[in-house]
């Protein structure tokens, strides 16, 4: 169509619900039915404002972003960045930028947002002020912070003053926080949540003074902040202010140009997020809501995204659109420097005759707060330190909960709550706030990713994850994946009683219908694999993980014997029993390291790891570090990790065994032992624990008269301390009982399923694992035992056995048809004295769904190749 | 520098049973057939990659295990590195697919398309066992 038939909207502003907003025309149709042009005024497409300061845990600016390139030259969408609409001309129906565009719209939509208020006090221009809105603004507090100061305030106490804090926190100041008001978070808690989160925030360091306000920013003669004063006389030593005391609706332009506009702020707009004038829309934070409302969350401006886009979309009749906007649920949760915080529905409890139902636990810092009404409906409230029950508890609002309120606020174990299942919830119930996405629309979806692309629940803040999670069949369906019904530990039991160590085999006598005869997949062949190489002595199989057609089960990484980074390159990680290594082996990882310009780092596994390699530099690799007496650690592997210690007895003057002994020969015994998951270990010398044994599959901790052995623990995200199996044990009682143990897990856990997982879930929990290990209870410990004791007498070094074999050799090379030829698109650039990815590169993504271009051309050219 | 323009069909190439081991794996650029390699250097259910002659490109090539080949583009548009030869390969509804090494995503074997996300897919290249 000729553009100059087509009609006109203009945009004002390219933040979060802006950029909804576009994706609103778009799945409407409206953005070929129109020109669509876009005056943003920060330097940078939309971002996501709502995670800013995740970029303090790393995230950069463009994993920040929202808006996909590909989106808008798709769409056709003009998008001026940096350039900020100035005039709005109603009669006229033009706008006009700053750069001095002047452009005629049909429709003007306004998403100008808000801006942070700062307080007119003395001196808050001075250099080393700042406010937390943007990413330059982070950017600008961030190069600030680091050369100037090591201490800070933020004037405000909100939501988004603690975030700030916790920014300043991030960066090392000394953070103090400013609230006027006599609790923290004022708008979302209550007092008694308030007083909780105080208390929780102020054992993490943070100073916080409520009830007073900031008088005065005290400069030094450069004109630089090196102080406040606060209202009760108190001054602070501090080299930096954010001010965050809550934000004001960019309603300017519209004030400008004779729209209304609400008392305290914000652009007056209608259901459909109409101006008084029919060709002006607002939405978002610069919009107030037909309840009078400005809305400073994201959920609710995407809602007047869609209404907006629904209007426009039905055009003269936009009257009979009904997608309206007439208010919004305020529900935040959040995690505030580390402490879980969540409100929903009427908190303050505002409604006629309303009760309370209130638990506080301040050891734990631990509040909650239910409002409920006369006739028993939940209407709100506060949980402060345990939001585990916010998903289900937000979704029951506006019901009277299957349980009294009490049952749902009391903390498992206190009063025999039954905790309260997501069945418990209407159809209707909204669980996705965020995209107003209900249970039943969740439950419509088989998996969290089809969830995720046809509702869009899960995008947003991510916050009801979880519950969606519990929400989706656990479709009564326990096989292990497409190919095969059984689970893991009957597949193990298949493999085991009939030797079978063919997974074509397997497959073909004991896959599904459908699945025999095919290829597998990506779940059930190395999981095949695992179960192979875990019964290999037993089974009669090659316990070589590269034999026939195990080579082409393997994930990657144990096909490559190293693991795979982000740019196609990998990792080498020679075994260091314990932790423990001579002065000489380190010098040698050193020149490996150096002669191959590896990237070296201290692992959070008390051992080193080599960055960066290609896959042909690997056998040169190995045979250097393998002649130096090295092997591989198999951190590529689901098998035994490390087995870290503490220094232990020889040493230290607390010490009660030799625990650097023990580690090394457990690691030695069970290395290369290949399990449904990783296995991880350690060792301490004492009841101080300084090898962190508890946090492991198996832990180990020395008493005046043994070892204590530790069961079930792990790290990462879902953390769980070990619990004791057995006390005082001797040395060789430790060993057997470790055994059947690890024997037992490998027989019966599921595929990637911890030991803390699996202890978790198995019939009975820790007292049956006792009952089978320790007593002995199903006559297995003889048959686990020997089953170890195999796995001892044939573990051969993998990187050795591969070096060994020139035909296996043959296939680490980056290409088939050019062995020498280095892989171009690895490639790096220094940092820190040392190399990294190079990821312009990487992200120099090609047309996504086009087939057959196959000739864009990759510009090669800048990136320092090694 | 040649900027080798394929014509690509989505063809999932000529099945050839069991080749003789003296065979070679031919790609099909501007035209012309390409000989990357011996048919016995690929194993059943594992890919390799291949650099083509303008020194950049990258194809992944694999054999499933009824000895079909597949050629599809090596580079990874999800993480952009060339990995996608590293994957491991399956089959649903009996349409073959390679799942990538990094984030796993999966490609159908024979048409490039993602299977996971719609707006994503590789180019496909033609493949056979020389005559
Ligand atoms: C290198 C290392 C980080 C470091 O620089 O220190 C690391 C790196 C990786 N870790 Fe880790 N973890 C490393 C120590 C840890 C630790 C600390 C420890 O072992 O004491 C933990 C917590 C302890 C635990 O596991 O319980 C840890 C918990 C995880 C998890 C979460 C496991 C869980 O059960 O929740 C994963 C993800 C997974 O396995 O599914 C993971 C996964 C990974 C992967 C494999 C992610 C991936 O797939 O690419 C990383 C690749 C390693 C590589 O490329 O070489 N890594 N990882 C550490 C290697 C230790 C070693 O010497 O082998
Ligand atoms: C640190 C932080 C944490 C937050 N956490 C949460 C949270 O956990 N949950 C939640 O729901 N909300 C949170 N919010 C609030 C959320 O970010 C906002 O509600 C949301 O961004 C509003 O979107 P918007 O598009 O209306 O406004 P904005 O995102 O502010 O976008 C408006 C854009 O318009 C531009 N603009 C202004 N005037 C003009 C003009 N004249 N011409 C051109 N462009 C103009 C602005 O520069 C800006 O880019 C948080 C905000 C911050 C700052
Ligand atoms: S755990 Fe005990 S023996 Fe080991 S280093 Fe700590 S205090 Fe010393
Ligand atoms: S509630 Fe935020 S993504 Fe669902």
């Amino acid at each position: 169509m000729d553009p100059t038939h087509k009609k006109t909207l203009v945009l004002v502003g390219h933040g979060m619900v802006g950029q909804r907003f576009l994706e609103a025309l778009a799945e409407r149709g409206l953005t070929a039915t129109h020109r669509v042009v876009v005056f943003a005024e920060e330097p940078r497409p939309a971002y996501d404002r709502v995670q800013l300061t995740s970029y303090f845990s790393g995230r950069t600016p463009d994993e920040l972003s929202v808006t996909d390139a590909g989106f808008m030259a798709a769409h056709g969408i003009e998008l001026h960045l940096g350039d900020p609409v100035e005039r709005v001309d109603r009669d006229a129906r033009t706008v006009t930028s700053r750069a001095g565009h002047t452009l005629a719209y049909d429709i003007l939509v306004l998403a100008t947002g808000s801006a942070p208020f700062v307080p007119p006090v003395p001196g808050k221009d001075a250099t080393g002020c700042f406010v937390y809105r943007t990413i330059e603004d982070v950017l600008a507090i961030e190069a600030y912070a680091t050369a100037n100061a090591t201490t800070g305030a933020v004037v405000g106490g909100g939501l988004l003053g603690l975030e700030a804090a916790g920014a300043l926190q991030g960066l090392g100041l000394g953070t103090h926080v400013v609230e006027f008001a006599p609790r923290l978070m004022p708008a979302q808690v209550d007092e008694g949540g308030g007083a909780a989160l105080l208390r929780t925030l102020a054992g993490r360091g943070l100073v916080v003074h409520t009830g007073t306000g900031t008088q005065e920013i005290l400069t030094d003669d450069a004109g630089a902040v090196r102080g406040m004063r606060l209202s009760d006389g108190t001054e602070l030593d501090v080299g930096l202010v954010v001010f965050s005391a809550g934000v004001r609706a960019r309603d300017r332009l519209a004030r400008d140009c004779g729209l209304a506009v609400g008392e305290r702020g914000g652009v007056v707009v209608d259901e459909r997020c109409r101006t008084g004038d029919p060709a002006v829309y607002a939405i978002g934070e610069c919009a107030q809501a037909t309840d009078g409302r400005v809305y400073g969350l994201v959920a609710p401006g995407y809602e007047m995204a869609q209404a907006a886009a629904a209007a426009i979309a039905a055009g003269d009749a936009s009257d009979t659109s009904d997608t309206l906007f007439t208010g919004a649920d305020m529900s935040t949760k959040l995690k505030l420097l580390g402490v879980d915080v969540a409100s929903f529905g009427d908190a303050h409890g505002a409604a006629e005759g309303c009760l309370d139902v209130a638990y506080a636990d301040s050891r734990s810092g631990t509040y909650k707060k239910l409002v409920v009404s006369a006739e028993g409906t939940l209407l709100g409230g506060v949980l402060v330190g345990d939001t585990e029950a916010y998903g289900t508890l937000r979704a029951l609002t506006g019901s009277v909960p299957p349980v009294p309120a009490e049952q749902l606020v009391l903390p498992a174990g206190a009063g025999a709550a039954p905790a309260l299942g997501p069945d418990a919830l209407p159809g209707d119930a909204v669980v996705c706030n965020c995209h107003n996405v209900t249970k039943d629309a969740v439950q419509a979806c088989a998996t969290l990713p089809e969830v995720k692309k046809c509702t869009k629940a899960g995008t947003g803040c991510g916050s009801c994850v979880k519950l969606i999670g519990q929400l989706l069949p656990q479709s009564g369906d326990t096989g292990l994946c497409g190919c095969f019904a059984q689970t893991r530990q009957e597949l193990y039991e298949i493999v085991r009683t009939l030797r079978i160590a063919s997974f074509q085999e397997l497959l073909d006598r004991h896959g599904r219908e459908g699945a025999r005869g095919g290829e597998g997949c990506e779940t059930c062949k190395p999981a095949v694999a695992s179960v192979v190489a875990s019964l290999a002595p037993a089974i009669g199989a090659d316990g070589y993980v590269l034999e026939g057609e195990q080579a082409a089960l393997q994930d990657t990484n144990d096909h490559f014997l190293a693991n795979l980074q982000k740019n196609g390159s990998y990792s080498v990680v020679p075994r260091i029993p314990g932790g423990e290594i001579t002065p000489d082996k380190l010098i040698v990882i050193g020149e490996v390291a150096r002669e191959f310009g590896l990237y070296t780092k201290i692992t959070g596994g008390q051992r080193i790891d080599l960055f960066g390699a290609r896959v042909e530099q690997l056998p040169r690799i190995w045979a250097r570090l393998v002649d130096a007496g090295f092997e591989s650690g198999h951190a590529y592997g689901k098998a035994l990790r490390t087995v870290k210690s503490c220094v232990g007895q020889t040493w230290c003057r607390y010490g009660v065994q030799d625990s650097v002994r023990m580690a090394i020969d457990l690691e030695l015994r069970y290395r290369g032992l290949r399990a449904p998951h990783k296995l991880k270990s350690a060792v301490s010398g004492c009841a101080r624990e300084c090898a962190e044994a508890r946090s492991k599959d198996f832990g180990v901790i020395a008493t005046a008269s043994g070892w204590n052995l530790y069961v079930g623990g792990n790290g990462g995200a879902t953390p769980r301390h070990a619990d004791l199996l057995a006390q005082d044990l001797d040395d060789a009682g430790l060993v057997r009982l470790i055994d059947r143990f690890l024997m037992f897990y490998i027989r019966t856990a599921d595929r990637l399923e911890r030991t803390s997982a699996w202890l978790e879930r198995i019939d009975g929990g820790l007292d049956h694992v006792r009952d089978v290990v320790v007593d002995d209870s199903l006559g297995l410990c003889a048959e686990l035992e020997a089953l170890m004791a195999d796995h001892v007498t044939h573990y051969r070094d993998e990187w050795a056995e591969t070096l060994a074999d020139p035909e296996r050799l043959a296939r680490f090379v980056s290409f088939v048809n050019a062995p020498e030829a280095p892989d171009p698109l690895v490639a790096f650039v220094p940092e820190r004295d040392q190399i990294k990815p190079d990821l312009p590169l990487l992200t120099l993504r090609p047309p996504a769904a086009a087939p057959l271009a196959l000739d864009h051309d990759l510009d090669l050219e800048g990136a320092v190749s090694r | 520098m040649t900027t080798a323009t394929a014509t690509a069909t989505a063809a999932p190439a000529a099945p050839t049973t069991d080749a003789p081991a003296a065979a070679s794996v031919q790609l099909r650029l501007d035209g012309t057939w390409l000989t990357v390699c011996a048919a016995d250097r690929l194993t059943p259910g594992r890919g390799v990659a291949v650099l083509l002659p303008d020194g950049r490109r990258q194809v992944a090539l694999f054999l499933d295990r009824g000895r079909r080949l597949y050629a599809i583009d090596n580079r990874d548009p999800f993480s952009g590195a060339a990995v996608l030869a590293r994957g491991l390969i399956g089959s649903a509804d009996g349409r073959p697919f390679v799942a990538s090494p990094l984030l796993k995503q999966r490609f159908d074997l024979a048409s490039g398309r993602c299977l996971d996300d719609d707006d994503a897919g590789v180019a496909v290249y033609e493949v056979r066992v020389s005559p």
